[in-house]
């Protein structure tokens, strides 16, 4: 019996990933090599990273916001979407929700909800754009959202200016809007012990809440299995009653508003304000967590931690001189290879299971064929 | 039944010789212990009913993939063909049933594509043109050079695919299907044809399941069933009933159903259909008619007459110009796909890898689509997965879909047992009216001889079934009447009980009037 968890199906499952990461590794070591360096002492380095309570603080807390966007991309990635818009997306609705958080004064949790709400609005109507123009004029989204990532981008530098949304940040020539007060900050977890005042992002229950969301939402609803149908044949979803242009704004709109969660942690959690120095880039990030990830809300969490942990490990490598930059080639080369070693767990276990298909009905086949 | 040996010509060695050819193959029907032999200068059939092993067979003679064992030898001489180009290069040439041409290239520059001359870096098209012109002449195929080939019909079309190939130097052609696409008087031609290149001591391996055609133009005739070569025979020897016996064993299947089912309730009637597409020409122009309860019309035409079209609008995965189409007692003209299928629109649809499956998933993810906002498949906006796995595997039982587990991927079936479970699928859902798409297509005997039981099953039932088929057989014997479908309309009718092959092929090319 091949049931629904064979061993062999887990073992295929992790295969790819394993199989990637340990090629990274090997084109890692020999860059390091050709470069001068030890890599076996470049990797303990970075290993030996992960006892420190503090460095476990970060990679949990970085984690939580490369969740949170891979997540938002794997949503369209399962309809055969490919939003590379979630980076305009969040910053967008970052920084709007901050200055809708620094403006208002509502009791504790309500307050930072309405943070939260108003992020995803946002985040959703930039992402609803795109699948707008996707359904009524057939703009591929890929071009609207890079397009829409730069008009974000506009956007939020005109209104981040001082008499617009934004105030100056007393001592020194930071802009950013104005703070969120106490009572719409999210206080942090201290669940690592000995790592002082760093604390674990409150919103780290939220993105596991999204993971499970996500789950739920693809494989125990009539809406998740419209999607996951498009997403692999969308002739066969449409003869099966898919209305592939709804389908196509519904994702858009919900990858969207999990994009605009993104800022989430860091700003109702560290940073309490939009400012100059809010992390760029996390959407792409996300791109490449998903890919990693595959798209299962378990994978891309292992994605995003592991991914995390190259990012806080990178420090250490300067002590060892060797180039922290090392760091993204290592990443670079996971995400291609994981890409291919995919693909080709994903043929073997196509021809796999018609083999054994074949050979178990080779074996119960004389009793009905033995006609000829 | 003759020997191999007839050595009339033993200075000339066979153009082809296969020996003990064995090909397993997961999930589909492989070939074991094949044995070939086609000399020069003949036209040799090979026949088999669908998924009998006939492609496998050729794909192995064209390089396609490699045999586990047997040999191949081409003109006397062992070969081993690692590829097309492999058999190519050694004067095997193919013509796929589907053809392989650029509609916006000019005959010329489809037929040079992929070995074009070339005179310093430039190409040399005078030289294409001349050898061209040389090989039409030469066999009478009748090309022209410059003309689009989306202006061509379907068997000009064929005849470059043919001149394609002879321009690469084959000698040994080989036709999968070749008429499947042609009507009758296209058929003639092409036999006219194939005789030129006899002729000129080509030989010619005609891939068929039509055994007039081929008792018409081969000079040979091998027939593989289940995968392995039964006999070979000649024309002279045989008719046509004793080929189909060969082809199929001893029991013969026909579609025919007996006793008239039909009722006086009408459940679909389509009124004045017209669907125009975007550059305003006419792909269904005033489509009516109207099938009662237990009733099957059959819908006749060379494929790409507008027949995919009036599906797709039935399903309302098009929407008409004008007309209406009412299902039971309503209008469903503006209903969509998801709708109609709620109110009991059933569909077997034409190309169930593209349509009707989703290949990368288990059976039991399949038993839900198109049927996923119903029981047993869900429950409000939740999925059941449970009772969709209970009655995936009631659907696997009782229509004898054959896998080892319903958690399988739908690609790991062969292309009878997904068309069951698809036809499972459909019936499950207590439809009203059956749209079923060439039902038969590309399925082994024994699924097929399934399906039209089915079929007969659900009419007598007092389902209404619309039948599009491009098996005239199987037309003439599910139907209960006849309609014939020429560029997007209805241009006449046909009895089934009187009605011949032949007359419907006139009519499917509008040569002469109704039938």
């Amino acid at each position: 019996m091949s049931g629904r968890f064979s061993l062999k199906r887990i073992g295929l499952a992790v295969a790819a990933p394993v199989l990637a990461i340990v090629f990274a590794m090997l084109v890692t070591s020999v860059v390091l090599l050709a470069a001068g360096n030890n890599p076996l002492q470049a990797y303990s380095t970075m290993l030996a990273q992960l006892g420190k309570p503090r460095i476990q603080v970060n990679i949990l807390n970085s984690a939580t916001t490369y969740y949170l966007s891979a997540i938002a991309v794997a949503i369209g990635f399962r309809m055969n979407l490919f939003n590379i818009g979630v980076d305009g997306q969040y910053r967008l609705a970052a920084m709007l929700a901050a200055a809708v958080g620094g403006a208002i004064a509502i009791p504790a949790p309500f307050h930072a909800l309405v943070v939260i709400l108003v992020a995803m609005l946002v985040g959703a109507f930039w992402a609803g754009i795109a699948g707008l123009l996707k359904t009524t004029r057939g703009v591929s989204e890929v071009i609207s959202t890079i397009m829409l990532n730069f008009i974000a981008t506009g956007i939020v530098a005109y209104l981040l200016t001082p008499g617009r949304l934004a105030e100056t940040t007393q001592g020194s020539n930071n802009i950013g809007t104005k703070p969120i007060p106490e009572s719409g900050q999210v206080p942090g977890l201290a669940i690592i012990p000995g790592a002082g005042r760093n604390e674990v992002y409150g919103l780290i229950v939220l993105a596991i809440l999204i993971g499970i969301g996500y789950w739920f939402l693809l494989s125990r609803t009539r809406f998740g299995f419209d999607l996951r149908a498009t997403g692999s044949s969308e002739p066969a979803a449409v003869a099966s009653g898919v209305d592939v242009k709804r389908m196509v704004v519904y994702a858009m709109l919900l990858s969207g508003a999990v994009a605009g969660l993104v800022g989430m942690p860091q700003l109702l959690g560290s940073s309490y304000t939009y400012s100059l120095d809010f992390p760029t880039g996390l959407g792409f990030t996300g791109i490449a967590i998903a890919l990693l990830g595959r798209n299962s809300p378990i994978g891309i969490a292992f994605g995003a931690l592991l991914w995390s942990f190259l990012d806080n490990s990178s420090n250490s490598l300067e002590f060892e001189g060797v180039p922290k930059q090392t760091v993204l080639i290592m990443q670079g080369v996971i995400v291609l290879s994981i890409v291919i070693a995919y693909e080709l767990v994903r043929r073997y276990r196509i021809r796999q299971v018609a083999r054994d298909v074949g050979r178990q009905l080779a074996a119960t086949a004389p009793e009905k064929e033995a006609v000829a | 039944m003759i020997p191999i040996s007839t050595d009339t010509s033993a200075a000339v060695p066979p153009a082809v010789e296969l020996r003990d050819i064995t090909k397993t193959f997961p999930g589909v029907v492989a070939n074991k212990d094949i044995n070939l032999l086609v000399r020069r200068g003949t036209v040799h059939a090979v026949v088999g009913e669908n998924g009998a092993g006939k492609s496998t067979l050729m794909k192995t003679l064209y390089g396609m993939h490699r045999p586990d064992s047997g040999t191949i030898a081409l003109d006397g001489q062992q070969v081993s063909l690692a590829s097309p180009s492999d058999a190519i290069d050694r004067g095997v040439g193919m013509v796929h049933q589907h053809f392989q041409l650029a509609d916006n290239l000019t005959v010329l520059e489809n037929v040079v594509l992929g070995s074009e001359p070339r005179r310093g870096v430039r190409l040399d098209f005078a030289e294409a043109r001349r050898r061209i012109m040389d090989i039409s002449d030469r066999y009478g195929l009748d090309v022209r050079p410059d003309v689009l080939v989306e202006e061509l019909g379907v068997g000009e079309r064929q005849r470059v695919e043919i001149l394609k190939v002879l321009y690469r130097g084959a000698r040994t052609l080989i036709l999968d299907e070749p008429t499947a696409v042609l009507v009758p008087q296209e058929v003639d031609e092409l036999f006219g044809a194939l005789r030129e290149l006899k002729s000129e001591g080509l030989a010619i391996i005609f891939i068929s399941h039509k055994l007039d055609e081929v008792l018409a133009v081969a000079d040979e005739i091998t027939v593989i069933r289940r995968g392995t070569t039964v006999a070979t025979v000649l024309p002279t020897e045989v008719t046509s009933r004793k080929l189909a016996e060969l082809m199929v064993g001893s029991e013969l299947p026909t579609p025919e159903t007996r006793e008239s089912t039909v009722t006086d309730v009408a459940e679909l009637v389509v009124s004045g259909v017209t669907l125009v597409d975007r550059s305003g020409r006419e792909l269904l122009a005033d489509v009516s008619f109207t099938i009662h309860r237990g009733e099957v019309l059959g819908i006749a035409g060379v494929e790409g007459n507008g027949q995919a079209e009036l599906v797709e609008t039935l399903m309302g995965m098009r929407r008409a110009t004008s007309g209406t189409v009412v299902l039971g007692s309503d209008d469903v003209t503006s209903w969509s796909t998801r709708r109609r299928r709620e109110s009991g629109m059933a569909y077997i649809a034409e190309d169930r890898i593209r349509h009707g499956l989703l290949l990368e998933s288990p059976l039991w993810e399949n038993r839900m689509l198109g049927h996923q906002t119903q029981a047993p498949n869900s429950r409000g906006p939740l999925l059941d997965i449970k009772g969709a796995r209970k009655d995936t595997q009631r659907i696997v039982d009782e229509y004898d879909v054959r896998t080892p587990s319903i958690d399988v991927l739908a690609s790991a079936l062969s292309g009878g047992n997904q068309q069951k479970l698809i036809v499972g699928r459909e019936m499950s859902s207590e439809p009203t009216l059956l749209i079923a798409s060439h039902p038969t297509r590309g399925v082994d005997v024994g699924a097929q001889a399934a399906i039209w039981d089915l079929l007969r099953e659900a009419r007598a039932k007092g389902l209404a079934v619309l039948l599009i088929s491009a098996d005239l057989d199987e037309l003439i014997g599910l139907s209960d009447s006849l309609k014939v479908m020429l560029r997007g309309r209805l241009v006449a009718d046909a009895d089934p009980a009187t009605v011949t092959p032949e007359q419907l092929g006139s009519a499917m090319t509008g040569a002469e009037g109704a039938a």
